[in-house]
C-alpha cells in the first residue's frame, strides 16, 4: 500500500515544497487561497483509509491494474542484459495518465469541487481526465492547443465523446503550454468551484508531490513484481522518458532514496539539439520559473518561454517537473536524449520483437537501449508509458505502411 | 523615500494609475505614453514588461504582450527607454511583469539596474510573499524600491495583514476573482469587499485594479481606496489609437470625467 512518507529525504519534496532548489509556488495571489487549501489537504485526504479503498478498487477494477511487468526475452537477448518492460500501455485509456487522474478526482469530490478542469497536449492526460469525469458525473472542461486540436483529432472525438467540452487555447504557440496558462487563468476566474487536475508533475506544489504520488503506484508493483519474478526487489537500472517527467516520477518513486538504483531519464531530442528544434530541457533550459514552479526551462536570453519541438505531442513541453530538474542536477538520475528518429526505428524495433505497439513518448525511452552499456545479468525495467495507437498516423507515415 | 511614496504624501484621493505595455502598439512609444499621460493628469504609471506567459493577464494584454515582443521589446530596450523619460519626468513608475524574467535578468542586477534608470516599484504577482522576505526584501529597499503585493477578495485577513506589512508604496487590490481585462460593473460583493478591507486600516495606500474601465469604476474604487489602476480598457484604446497623444487625453478626460489637455 501507499504509506504517507513524511520523513525528510534526499530527493523528496521538503515541507516547503522544494526539491532541493527546484519547485514551490510561484503563484499569483489569485491562485494562492486554492493552491494553499489543496496544500493543507491533499496529503491527509489522500492517505484517508476511505480514500485508499475508493483509490484501490478503482485501479483495480477500472484501470486493470496491476499493470503486468513483462520480462521482454527477445529484447533481452538482443541487448544480452535483462529487460523488464512496466505496461503502463494496458491500462484503461492507455496510458499511465489514468492513475493521476483517478487519485485527483477522488480528491476533488472530497474537497467538494463539481467542476473539474485540465490542459492537454496529446490528448492522453485530456481523455484520462474526462474518462474519470464521467465516471465521476463531474463538469470537465479540457484547455488544449489550438494547433494540437487540429493535429491530434481523434483524441479531441474522444473527449468530447465522453461528455468533456474541449476549449481551444489560441494565445501564444498554441500548445501545451499556452493550454497550460488557459487552464491556470480559468482556475483564476473560477476560484471557488473548480478543481484543476495538472496532468504532470509540474506546476505549484503541491502538485508534483501530488502526482507524483498517484502515480507512484507503478514503482510500488514494480517492487513486488521484480521481487516474485527476479528475487530481487530493486532492479540495476530504470529507464522511462521525461516530458514533465510524470511516468518517470512514478517509475522512480519508491527508488529516489535506494542510490544503487541507477535512474535514467530519457528526454525528446527532436531533431538533434543543436538544430534548435528540440525538447530536451534539461541540457537546452536553464533555472526559471514555469507553470509555477522553479525548474528548468527553455527560454531566451530575456526569460522569454521558448517553444520546444519534439514529434511527440506528450513531450513536446519546454520544461520539466522540478523532482526531475532535481534529480538530474544532483547526478541522481542519468539523461539521455533520442531524436525523433531514434524513437520511430525503437517503436518499429520493439513491435517487430516484442509485438507491443508503443506510444512515440515511451519509444523514446526503448531508443535509448541502443546507447546504454548493460551487464550480462543486470536487470533493466523500461517504463511502458503507454500505448501507440495514438500514433499510428504518424507510424504509417514514417514507415510507408499505407502501400 | 521612492516617488511612490512622495505622491501618497502629497495625496490621497482619487489617484490615477495607468498601465500600459512597453512596446505596444509600437517598440518606440513608452516615452510618448509616459509623457503624455503625465500630462494628462495620470498620478502614477506602470509599464508592464511583456512576457511570453503572462498567466494573471486577461486576452487584451496577453495579445499587447505578444505584439511588443514581435515589436522586439527586451529588458535591455525597456530600460533604456525608461533612462530616458527619467530625464523628462518624475511622475512614480512602477514595472509590472513576470518573476522568470526577473531571474533570468539576475534578481540583484535587475533592482540596481531599476534603481539607476528610475523605477520606483514593482510588481511581481508569481513571487511568492515568504520567498520575497527571506531572499529579496532587504536588497529591493537597499534600490530603493517599492514591493507592491497583490491582495483579492479571497485573501484571508491575517494573510492581508502580512501582505501589507511586507508591501511598500502601496497594496494592489484586485478587485474581483479573475483575470485582468474582464469588463463588467462592480458588483455589491465587491463593495462589501472593498469596505471589508477600508475597515482594516492598512498601513499601506490602497489602489484598486482589474475590471476597472470607466468613469463609473473609477469613482467607484476611488471612493473605497486612495485610487484605482486600469490597464486592459487603456489597451483597449491603444490598440484602436491613430493618434496615441489624442488618445490618451481622451482616455483620462472620460476616466476622470472632466476635459483634460492641453
Amino acid at each position: 500500500m501507499l504509506e504517507a512518507n513524511l520523513d525528510q529525504k534526499k530527493y523528496d519534496v521538503d515541507e516547503q515544497g522544494f526539491y532541493g532548489e527546484f519547485g514551490g509556488a510561484f503563484i499569483p495571489e489569485m491562485l494562492y487561497p486554492n493552491v494553499e487549501h489543496l496544500r493543507k489537504q491533499y496529503l491527509e485526504i489522500m492517505y484517508e483509509p476511505e480514500f485508499q479503498k475508493e483509490f484501490r478498487a478503482l485501479l483495480k477494477d477500472y484501470v486493470g491494474r496491476p499493470s503486468p511487468l513483462y520480462f521482454a526475452k527477445k529484447l533481452s537477448a538482443h541487448y544480452n542484459t535483462k529487460i523488464y518492460l512496466k505496461r503502463e500501455d494496458l491500462n484503461h485509456t492507455g496510458a499511465h495518465k489514468i492513475n493521476n487522474t483517478i487519485g485527483q478526482i477522488l480528491l476533488a469530490k472530497r474537497l467538494g469541487k463539481h467542476r473539474i478542469i485540465a490542459e492537454t497536449g496529446a490528448g492522453q492526460h485530456g481523455v484520462a481526465t474526462a474518462t474519470v469525469c464521467a465516471l465521476a458525473g463531474l463538469e470537465c472542461i479540457v484547455f488544449m492547443g489550438e494547433v494540437d486540436i487540429e493535429r491530434q483529432a481523434p483524441n479531441v472525438a474522444r473527449m468530447k465523446m465522453l461528455g468533456a467540452k474541449v476549449v481551444p487555447a489560441k494565445s501564444g504557440s498554441r500548445t501545451l503550454k499556452d493550454a497550460t496558462n488557459e487552464a491556470i487563468r480559468d482556475w483564476i476566474n473560477h476560484p471557488n468551484d473548480t478543481h484543476y487536475i495538472i496532468g504532470s508533475v509540474v506546476g505549484p506544489h503541491p502538485y508534483p508531490d501530488m502526482v507524483a504520488r498517484f502515480q507512484s503506484v507503478i514503482s510500488e508493483e514494480m517492487k513486488w513484481q521484480l521481487k516474485e519474478q527476479t528475487g530481487n526487489e530493486n532492479p540495476d537500472t530504470i529507464i522511462a522518458c521525461v516530458g514533465g517527467g510524470s511516468n518517470a516520477a512514478g517509475a522512480f518513486y519508491h527508488y529516489l532514496e535506494n542510490e544503487k538504483v541507477k535512474l535514467v531519464a530519457v528526454e525528446a531530442s527532436g531533431l538533434g539539439n543543436d538544430t534548435g528544434k528540440s525538447a530536451a530541457t534539461s541540457v537546452l533550459g536553464s533555472k526559471g520559473v514555469l507553470h509555477g514552479s522553479r525548474t528548468l526551462l527553455m527560454q531566451t536570453e530575456d526569460g522569454q518561454v521558448e517553444e520546444p519541438y519534439s514529434i511527440s505531442a506528450g513531450l513536446d513541453y519546454p520544461g520539466i517537473g522540478p523532482m526531475h530538474a532535481h534529480l538530474i542536477r544532483s547526478g541522481r538520475a542519468k539523461v539521455f536524449g533520442s531524436t525523433d528518429e531514434e524513437a520511430l526505428h525503437a517503436a518499429r524495433f520493439l513491435a517487430k520483437m516484442e509485438g507491443i505497439i508503443p506510444a512515440l513518448e515511451s519509444a523514446h525511452a526503448f531508443a535509448v537501449l541502443e546507447k546504454m552499456k548493460f551487464e550480462k545479468d543486470e536487470v533493466v525495467v523500461v517504463n511502458l508509458s503507454g500505448r501507440g495507437d495514438k500514433d499510428l498516423a504518424t507510424y504509417i507515415d514514417f514507415f510507408k505502411l499505407n502501400g | 523615500m521612492t516617488r511612490i511614496e512622495k505622491l501618497f504624501s502629497n495625496k490621497q484621493k482619487d489617484i490615477c494609475n495607468i498601465y500600459f505595455t512597453a512596446g505596444f502598439p509600437s517598440l518606440n512609444d513608452t516615452e510618448k505614453i509616459i509623457l503624455t499621460l503625465e500630462k494628462a493628469g495620470a498620478d502614477m504609471v506602470e509599464i508592464g514588461m511583456p512576457y511570453s506567459d503572462p498567466l494573471a493577464d486577461g486576452e487584451t494584454i496577453q495579445q499587447s504582450g505578444s505584439v511588443a515582443l514581435k515589436n522586439g521589446m527586451t529588458l535591455q530596450v525597456l530600460f533604456e527607454q525608461i533612462e530616458s523619460v527619467r530625464q523628462k519626468s518624475q511622475i512614480p513608475l512602477v514595472m509590472m511583469g513576470y518573476f522568470n524574467q526577473v531571474m533570468q535578468y539576475g534578481e540583484e542586477a535587475f533592482f540596481k539596474k531599476c534603481k539607476e534608470v528610475g523605477i520606483d516599484g514593482l510588481i511581481l504577482p508569481d513571487l511568492p510573499a515568504a520567498i520575497y522576505e527571506a531572499d529579496y526584501q532587504q536588497l529591493m529597499k537597499d534600490n530603493n524600491l517599492n514591493n507592491i503585493f497583490l491582495i483579492t477578495p479571497q485573501t484571508p485577513d491575517e494573510r492581508i495583514v502580512y501582505l501589507d506589512n511586507l508591501s511598500s508604496g502601496f497594496v494592489y487590490m484586485v478587485a474581483d476573482a479573475s483575470v485582468t481585462g474582464k469588463q463588467k460593473d462592480i458588483s455589491n460583493n465587491q463593495i462589501t469587499y472593498f469596505e471589508r478591507i477600508e475597515k482594516m486600516n492598512l498601513s499601506n495606500p490602497r489602489l484598486i485594479g482589474f475590471g476597472i474601465a470607466d468613469h463609473q469604476s473609477f469613482s467607484t474604487a476611488c471612493a473605497h481606496a486612495n485610487g484605482a489602476i486600469i490597464g486592459s480598457a487603456f489597451i483597449r484604446a491603444l490598440e484602436k489609437s491613430g493618434n496615441i497623444e489624442a488618445t490618451i487625453y481622451d482616455f483620462i478626460g472620460m476616466i476622470k470625467n472632466e476635459k483634460v489637455g492641453v
